[in-house]
Parts: C-alpha cells; sequence; structure tokens
C-alpha cells in the first residue's frame, strides 16, 4: 500500500457498470514528508474520502477486491484515511 | 520482497474492514547496504516491527490474503513479514 493525497474528483456517465455508485478521485502518491511521487492516478474510494484528505491506496490486483460479494475493475483503490502519521524524529547522533 | 525501514506509525479511524485492529506501519524502502530508496511503503504488521527495524516487506501474489488468513481477497497488499537480524554480502 502507499501514501496518496486527494486533489480532485472525477465523474464519468459512461462506465463499467460494476463501477456505478463508486467515486472516483484524482490522488497524487504522496511520501511520508507529502512530496509528490509520479504522476497523479485515478482511484476508486470505499472509505469517504474528501478532497485535500491524505489516504492509504492499493494498487493491483488486490485493488479489485474491496467488496465481499463483487469485484470491480479498479487497479488503484482506497481503502484507508490517515488521522496522522506518527514518525519519530532523527537520532542526531 | 523488499528490503525497508521502519519510519512509523499510520493512525487511522476510517479504513476498509480488512485493516481493522491491525497496525499500519511506515516503510521507507532501503538497499541491502541500507541506503534509502524513493518512495514510502504502508504495510500491515505481522511480526511484531519496531521504529527503525530493517524489515521484509512482502508485496507480491497471495501473501497477504495467506499470512493473514483472510477467508476471500482483501484489497490489502503489503505486509511486514520478518525483522532482518543481518545480512552477509557475497564479494564480487
Amino acid at each position: 500500500m502507499k501514501l496518496g493525497r486527494v486533489t480532485g474528483k472525477l465523474w464519468a456517465t459512461a462506465k463499467d457498470k460494476k463501477l456505478d455508485g463508486l467515486k472516483l478521485y484524482i490522488m497524487q502518491p504522496v511520501d511520508e514528508a507529502d512530496r509528490p511521487l509520479g504522476t497523479e492516478l485515478v482511484a476508486v474510494d470505499t472509505v469517504g474520502a474528501k478532497e485535500g484528505d491524505l489516504v492509504y491506496w492499493v494498487g493491483g490486483a488486490e485493488a479489485t477486491f474491496p467488496f465481499q460479494d463483487r469485484q470491480i475493475p479498479s487497479d488503484v483503490t482506497i481503502v484507508g484515511l490517515v488521522d496522522h502519521l506518527d514518525i519519530a524524529k532523527e537520532d542526531p547522533s | 520482497m523488499i528490503l525497508g525501514r521502519v519510519k512509523g506509525c499510520v493512525v487511522s479511524t476510517i479504513k476498509h474492514p480488512s485493516y481493522e485492529g491491525k497496525k499500519v506501519l511506515l516503510v521507507e524502502p532501503v538497499s541491502p547496504d541500507g541506503t534509502p530508496k524513493k518512495g514510502t511503503v504502508v504495510a500491515v504488521d505481522t511480526v511484531g516491527a519496531g521504529d527503525r527495524d530493517l524489515v521484509l516487506v512482502a508485496s507480491e501474489g497471495r501473501t497477504a490474503t495467506e499470512i493473514l488468513g483472510f477467508a476471500s481477497r482483501m484489497p490489502l497488499r503489503s505486509v511486514i513479514v520478518g525483522i532482518v537480524d543481518h545480512i552477509e554480502r557475497y564479494r564480487s
């Protein structure tokens, strides 16, 4: 899984039926210091993310399994909202 | 599997049910000599890894489903499957 920042919302009327009812967001993958990594992606949301949220997402085959009763045609799926990151300060020594 | 250094912890209230009750850590990918690589991986801990530990992260195949014992496949891909004690490099 990776971190990402939700940067926009996307609407598509004509899409695969299995995507009906799901929210699509534009998401910028970021590192733990919120620096952008690579290009923005379109992600399926499963947790109620909002614009500006820091999230974690899953890619690859696992992105198709957020629901027990159906598979969705997604390769990027948001699976958690980050409250905060606990990062210990670098040891000065 | 990749090698990584545990950098911190992800605190999250709203998440997919497959992450419920699991420790979710931030891991920085590193080379075998410890040099940091670009990017950050979010991984579920299964071995009791702690801050600054050098760990093995598996993200391929059905590793997560197998290790966490899910009955069906879940949207969870990266798991910490080991804490590295020691690495020996062969001379080339």
